[in-house]
């Protein structure tokens, strides 16, 4: 994919998906993500019951690579087990790698596929794995 | 829809042809291996001339030696080459004799040196440390590491959006202060500074002026025994010349009161098992073996800037970003920082664009082979004090000419148009 028909794709699902930017006051998670070289600065927020992300929402400002992967991780994680969220980004980051996954893998990561050109775009990956580290961070503290 | 008009393009392409042509675009290898490239990150690092990469390939291929050590041919070359780039940039920014310049890594590790050295010895609790906000993190903290260790306070003198001192921040220089710390031209806005009057200020008040010239260097004449510098720093990749190599220029009665900086090989004088006796100055300050090759690069880089002439490098650079500043004001969507239009600046403009950041229109313009730089430009304690997050800077050199500022304003309007704010 291009640069110029990613970004057209991003602009029009993050205008979609802007509902993702808000104050979560359920949240039972926090993390903060912050990437000092190009000051993108992004806050998940996460509610975890009983093994569920019950709702996830995030705050902050930053380019629109990382807000696009922050919100379209937002919408493939909520209402999922920890477990299967801790397996998405687990993936979403072997992409960005350049690793090969499976049409099963692939498709379970749906819209997020878009981002799989960051792997070539080693300027930019820092802005789209900046979202994914921040649910990284929070599962791993997490029981299933 | 804002799009240029036709005879206005024809004549900056007429324009841009011949100014290619003058300034031998030619001469930099690098618009050879990329045919369509439109470089404007010249502040970040510049494009090196075919004689800079000339210089340091046959000295490698015919000179190489280890500079000050052993009695063979090749380590006289090199002890030889490195002793003559000393004389000439000493000569370039007219320093009053080659002792008074001393080699490092770039500008970086020059404004360290200071600080460790000069700073850690002179600098006492109670004692002020004044810094321009317009300062590169290079020149901000070196000094908080000497703040902080010596009990000094740090302070700084604040600008407005278009990089003018506000009124009375001068003032903050005091008897108190010891050191101020300044960049001639600030890599954030552009802005040229009164150097002069800052350093008749320091003096004043009996502190020492340290002058970070690191845009300053390769774009206006630099005389420092008529500005009274007693410091002033700078990096020859930022020049036409290599990285590995920069400069710091001192007044030889402050290098002479500095203890060394980095210890070992070369800057020793005698060596007992349990203490040292320390090489003279510069040698004090130049331990291990140095950069020949880079030495040799940054004199093939003062050649070609004398060769191109001060003036004219200086005369064209403003008149781009003149030029730049003019067409990116014209749009509504864009907001220009630094000096305004008609005002002097440097060679670099600043800019944002409404509803796009800065880091996705530099993906999307890289894209479409125009190289500019995004982000803070390590600059952080400005950019908080202005309240700007990030912006987009476009930076001018000799290679550059008017017709790419038409192509970085055409590059803004497709990246509107893919951010869904123009249409067609
Ligand atoms: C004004 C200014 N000072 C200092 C520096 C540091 O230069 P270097 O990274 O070569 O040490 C730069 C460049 O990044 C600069 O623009």
């Amino acid at each position: 994919m291009s640069m110029d028909s990613l970004y057209t794709e991003l602009i029009m699902m993050h205008n979609r998906s802007g509902h993702n930017k808000h104050v979560l006051p359920e949240a039972t998670h926090i993390e903060r993500g912050h990437n000092p070289n190009c000051g993108d600065d992004l806050t998940l927020q996460l509610w975890i019951e009983e093994g569920i992300v019950k709702d996830a929402a995030y705050v902050g400002h930053g380019c629109a690579i990382s807000q696009a992967a922050m919100s379209i991780m937002i919408d493939l994680v909520k209402e999922k087990p920890v477990a299967e969220a801790k397996v998405l980004a687990h993936d979403y980051l072997r992409m960005i790698r350049g690793e090969q996954l499976t049409e099963e893998q692939r498709d379970a990561l749906a819209d997020a596929i878009v981002f799989e050109s960051l792997s070539k775009m080693p300027a930019r990956v820092k802005c789209g794995t900046l979202g994914w580290h921040c649910l990284e961070v929070s599962l791993a503290e997490t029981a299933e | 829809m804002v799009s240029s008009n036709l005879t206005d393009t024809q004549s900056h392409d007429r324009l841009s042809t011949t100014d290619r042509d003058r300034t031998g675009q030619t001469d930099f290898p690098i618009f050879t291996s990329h045919p369509e490239l439109i470089y404007l990150d010249h502040a970040a690092t510049s494009q090196k001339p075919k004689q800079v990469i000339d210089a340091m390939s046959r000295y490698l291929t015919e000179s190489n030696g280890s500079p000050h050590r052993g009695a063979h041919k090749l380590s006289v070359e090199a002890t030889r080459l490195y002793d003559i780039g000393r004389k000439k940039v000493a000569a370039f920014i007219g320093a009053s004799r080659p002792e008074e310049v001393v080699f490092t890594k770039n500008a970086t590790e020059a404004l360290n040196l200071i600080a460790y050295t000069y700073g850690l010895s002179t600098v006492k609790a109670g004692d002020e440390i004044v810094v321009a906000i317009t300062s590169h993190h290079s020149n901000i903290v070196p000094w908080q590491m000497v703040a902080s260790r010596t009990g000094a306070t740090l302070k700084f003198m604040y600008v407005s959006p278009e990089g003018d001192f506000l009124p009375g921040e001068w003032d903050k220089i005091t008897d108190q202060t010891k050191l101020v710390a300044f960049p001639w031209v600030s890599n954030s806005l552009g802005v040229i500074h009164d150097i002069s009057g800052l350093i008749a200020k320091a003096h004043a008040h009996g502190a020492v002026a340290v002058v970070d010239a690191a845009q300053a260097v390769g774009h206006l004449p630099v005389d420092v025994c008529a500005l009274d510098a007693d410091f002033l720093v700078f990096s020859g990749h930022k020049m036409y010349g290599p990285t590995g190599i920069g400069v710091l220029y001192g007044k030889h009665a402050h290098l002479e009161a500095m203890p060394p900086f980095l210890t070992g090989g070369d800057m020793i004088e005698y060596v007992e098992e349990q203490s040292t006796t320390f090489a003279a100055v510069p040698e004090r300050f130049e331990a291990g073996t140095q950069h020949v090759e880079g030495v040799v690069g940054l004199m093939a880089a003062m050649d070609f800037i004398e060769h191109m002439g001060i003036t004219r490098i200086s005369e064209k650079e403003q008149r781009i970003a003149r030029y730049a500043v003019k067409r990116l004001s014209e749009l509504p969507f864009v907001r220009v920082y630094g000096p305004r239009e008609g005002h002097d600046r440097g060679a670099l403009v600043a800019f944002e664009v409404e509803g796009i950041h800065p880091h996705d229109l530099a993906s999307i313009l890289d894209d479409r082979g125009i190289a500019i730089r995004a982000g803070h430009h390590c600059t952080q304690p400005l950019m908080k004090s202005l309240g700007i997050m990030a912006s987009c800077r476009a930076s001018f050199s000799i290679y550059n000419h008017v017709g790419e500022v038409d192509a970085l304003v055409e590059g803004l309007h497709h990246a509107r148009r893919i951010f869904g704010y123009e249409h067609g």
